[in-house]
């Protein structure tokens, strides 16, 4: 039976520079039992779907045209409280990070018990019963106990559930589930797919299913929607679009999926897109400045050598030293990364591979080991004179291209910035000179010196980022999850960027990601790290054909596959 | 979190030190209380007499070292002037001072934050636009100026309140209360304005952003989603989060206050420590001046103290000493 029913949605935007549109002319229908995948990269309307069902578009957005039928009600045009009588009660939502969806400072039982009461006229002991056995529904072990705890202690896929149980609170028909596993590790996120396909078939609940991700659509959804700015250009059985996809659109978007079966050479790219990263193609690198860093000892084939590296954080502080607790966050070491090479660390969040970056970059001190780039140790006394030109080899692109770059500088000063800081050039003329043609390496244009980072998509700001991290002629490139927070498109032409710079300016690289697919692309050689360990270093195929270590092994079978 | 208290308190006292230290040092600066002390007929053998007699020869280490010794036994010395225990000076004035300080604080916490919220629930509109321009006029003019004004136009002109002093007084003979009666009351609200006038603005505007902020959040969208009223989320989930950073800036506001309370009494001839103070400090009474400072800086840790166990107490990210 037909539980949701969108008869020609259409959602507008009215801004400074005209409407628009959001979502256009979108019909869609969810089954009782049905998980409905609805994909498209960001931008392409599909959390503003959700948002628009839920009535809870962000002002000024507005539905201007089409009916949302919810089991034969329409709904759109409901007043404000009786829409909120269905929120959470008939419709619920499940956001993408469980980190961020949780009060911080009420617990778990005030949060999951104010809803209950919201919806239902029970007493609140009946409630708090409601909301133990909610938390043993969704698998979280001791929930007498757990209960009574805040969301901060809960790790990442635990806080998920909680999400999860706050959206089943009432028994909703429909939940809207916007990308709900992109923040969580691979183990856990097949266990959460899991657990709401479990609920969808126990409770015949209809899911929409929000995401991005081609992988988590093939092994979760029954039907997916493939959504392009803001139009719905293909709805079909998973398999069909999975294996027949009939439009160009559906059929480059599967293509950009790194295939975790094989490695390729250059990333497809996706064929709709809007700016195009070509500009290296016209660029003499080796005669531009860009080429000509500091000259260097080509004697050490090992560009960094390290040893029996420790890194320990006091997490509880106590007067007494015996008294304090530690997390042992690197445990003992060691690895080489060759010249020229890119090295991969794989592992899941909290394994410690941001750690071994933040070390090698000086933002921590290491507690034990060492650690030689160049031939020179940088855990001994390094001259100031050293210390800096160090500094300058050893660059680093972040994870979050949102935060990483202050939004209150210009591209073109953010960019120069550390060229200023290193003293790098003759003066301001030759600076901008360089920005500009930084930008121009990496695909954006001249243009986007004098705009604000803001003014950019993800895609864009990454490439703001990489720009940064080259200004100052590094060797060496860390790239910590470069491209989890960008979509499939993007990340192909982030990776064909990096690929292309790394030939160019002979970079080295250490590349760390959770995303296995995505690693086998990049690496020549991986280092699987968990709990601080580095359990396994191998060259990259071998490391996929035969894992040797247990871990490992489990960490290969849990990668979401499909196959093309 | 024992470790935490004790650190803390140790962390305190090397504070106070150091106060009293740059506080002694600076004395010699101020002037020559013999002057003041000694009337026209003095021979040059008095005044060294009494220099000798006060410990005013000593370099200045010595002189705090003597005032430290003093004030761990409760003796904070004689005022010059009065020649009566400069504690029991401070004590006397003290319940004004506080009395003047806790209601401007009340006032500005409570005003700063329901406008705060206010503002920043309706974020446009006439009446948030209207309290914003106000307010920033109170930020931009002088705490004196403001005095003056509000005295020129309640006291003056419309004649409602009083414009100095502190109307009538009942004495418990250990605190003196302007509060049981209508004229101390009037008597209080022009400088509890005044004094309270800017932290307001301060507070409310920092609510109105942390909150703003707040409403943006994930968790917010979240609760909205599950169907709670407008209500539940802005007054119990936006507002409790967003008063986590304002605790802090609040906290340090109220020891600004009694320090700020200096400009205010003496506009208003409000007979509190601060008046005391102006009146030391143009007397050189070293003593009073000395008893004084060290009795803010008290006041001054005392209240991060709080206000950082306050924190632990509505965060229980800090109670397991982690990061959030």
């Amino acid at each position: 039976m037909t539980l949701l029913d969108i008869k020609n949605m259409r959602v507008e935007f009215p801004g400074r520079h005209g409407v628009f549109t959001s979502v256009d002319d979108v019909s869609l229908t969810v089954a009782e039992g049905e998980i409905l995948g609805l994909v498209g990269e960001s931008g392409a309307g599909k959390s503003t779907v959700g948002n628009a069902i839920m009535g809870l578009l962000q002002p000024p957005g507005k539905m201007v045209q089409g009916e949302v039928i919810l089991h034969g009600e329409r709904i759109d045009q409901l007043s404000k409280a009786d829409y909120r009588s269905i929120r959470g009660k008939r419709v619920a939502m499940i956001f993408q990070d469980p980190m961020t969806s949780l009060n911080p400072i009420e617990t778990i039982e005030y949060q999951l018990v104010e809803t209950i009461l919201t919806h239902l006229d029970i007493s609140r002991e009946e409630a708090k019963k409601r909301a133990v056995d909610l938390l043993d529904q969704v698998g979280i072990p001791d929930p007498h106990i757990r209960i009574k705890q805040y969301p901060h202690q809960f790790s990442g896929g635990m806080r998920q559930r909680v999400v999860i149980a706050l959206a089943l609170c009432v028994e909703p028909e429909l939940i809207i589930a916007d990308e709900p596993t992109t923040a969580l590790d691979v183990t856990i996120q097949a266990q959460i797919l899991q657990l709401i396909k479990d609920l969808c078939r126990n409770r015949n609940l209809g899911v929409i299913l929000v995401t991005h991700d081609m992988g988590v659509i093939a092994e979760t959804a029954d039907r997916v929607a493939v959504m392009y700015r803001g139009r719905l250009i293909e709805m079909g059985e998973t398999d069909q679009i999975m294996h027949d996809p009939k439009e160009p659109y559906t059929r480059s978007l599967i293509a950009a999926v790194p295939p975790s079966n094989k490695k390729i050479d250059r990333f497809p790219k996706v064929a709709i897109e809007e700016s195009d990263g070509n500009a290296l193609q016209n660029f003499d690198l080796q005669g531009h400045w860009l080429g000509q860093g500091d000259a260097f000892d080509t004697s050490h084939s090992n560009l960094l050598e390290i040893e029996n590296l420790n890194k320990r954080f006091v997490i509880q502080d106590a007067f007494f030293k015996r008294n304090r607790k530690y997390l042992d966050a690197i445990k003992d070491i060691s690895f080489n990364v060759k010249a020229g090479e890119t090295f991969g660390l794989v592992g899941e969040s909290g394994s410690g591979k941001s750690t071994v970056a933040r070390v090698i970059t000086g933002i921590h001190t290491a507690n034990g080991g060492s650690m030689r780039f160049a031939g020179m140790d940088l855990t001994g006394d390094v001259s100031a004179k050293q210390k800096s030109q160090v500094r300058r080899d050893i660059q680093m692109v972040f994870q979050d291209p949102y935060s990483s770059l202050n939004g209150r500088m210009k591209v073109g000063s953010i960019i120069a910035e550390p060229m200023l800081v290193n003293k790098l050039t003759r003066g301001k003329e030759e600076r901008t000179e360089i920005v500009m043609d930084l930008l121009e390496l990496v695909g954006l244009g001249k243009e986007a010196a004098r705009k604000y980072p803001h003014e950019f998509s993800g895609g864009q700001r990454q490439r703001i980022s990489i720009a940064r991290a080259l200004a100052t002629r590094p060797r060496f490139l860390i790239c910590d999850e470069p491209t989890s927070a960008l979509d499939v498109s993007i990340q192909a032409q982030i990776l064909n960027l990096l690929k292309d710079l790394q030939e160019e300016l002979k970079l080295t690289l250490l590349f760390i990601s959770h995303d296995l697919p995505v690693i086998r692309q990049m690496c020549d050689r991986i280092g699987v790290m968990r709990h601080g360990d580095l359990v396994e270093v191998a060259e990259t195929e071998a490391l996929f054909e035969r894992p040797q270590h247990s871990y490992s092994q489990v960490l290969i079978s849990q990668m979401p596959k499909f196959a093309k | 979190m024992i470790s935490y208290i004790i650190k803390r308190a140790m962390q305190s006292v090397v504070v106070l030190l150091a106060v009293g230290l740059v506080a002694f040092g600076m004395f010699r600066f101020v002037g020559d209380p013999i002057d003041n002390m000694l009337g026209q007929e003095r021979t040059d053998a008095d005044v060294e007499r009494l220099r000798e007699l006060l410990g005013l020869n000593d370099p200045f280490i010595v002189q705090y070292w003597d005032f430290l010794t003093g004030a761990i036994q409760g003796d904070m010395g004689v005022s010059f002037r009065q020649g009566r225990p400069a504690l029991d000076i401070i004590l006397e004035r003290l319940p004004a001072t506080l009395e003047l300080a806790t209601v401007s604080a009340v006032f500005a916490m409570v005003m700063g934050i329901l406008l705060g919220i206010y503002t920043a629930i309706n974020r446009k509109g006439f009446v948030t636009t209207t309290i914003l321009t106000t307010s920033l006029i109170g930020v931009s003019l002088p705490t004196f100026l403001i005095g003056i004004l509000l005295i020129y136009i309640f006291a003056v002109e419309l004649g409602w309140l009083p414009s100095f002093g502190r109307g009538d007084v009942v004495d418990f003979g250990w605190w003196t209360t302007g509060l049981t009666s209508w004229g101390g009351i009037k008597s209080l609200i022009l400088p509890a304005i005044t004094l309270g006038l800017y932290q307001m603005t301060l507070i409310m505007r920092l609510v109105r952003s942390e909150m703003s902020e707040i409403l943006r959040q994930d968790y917010i969208r979240f609760a909205r989603a599950r169907g709670l009223t407008e209500k539940t989320i802005n007054f119990r989930h936006a507002v409790k989060n967003t008063l986590i950073p304002v605790i802090t800036v609040a906290g340090l506001q109220i020891g600004s206050i009694i320090a700020f309370s200096i400009i205010t009494e003496t506009v208003f001839q409000w007979p509190g420590v601060g008046l005391l103070f102006i009146d030391s400090v143009q007397f050189v009474d070293i003593p009073v001046m000395a008893s004084y400072l060290m009795l803010i800086s008290v006041m001054f840790v005392g209240i991060n103290f709080i206000v950082d166990m306050l924190y632990l107490a509505i965060d229980p990210r800090l109670r397991d000493g982690k990061e959030g």
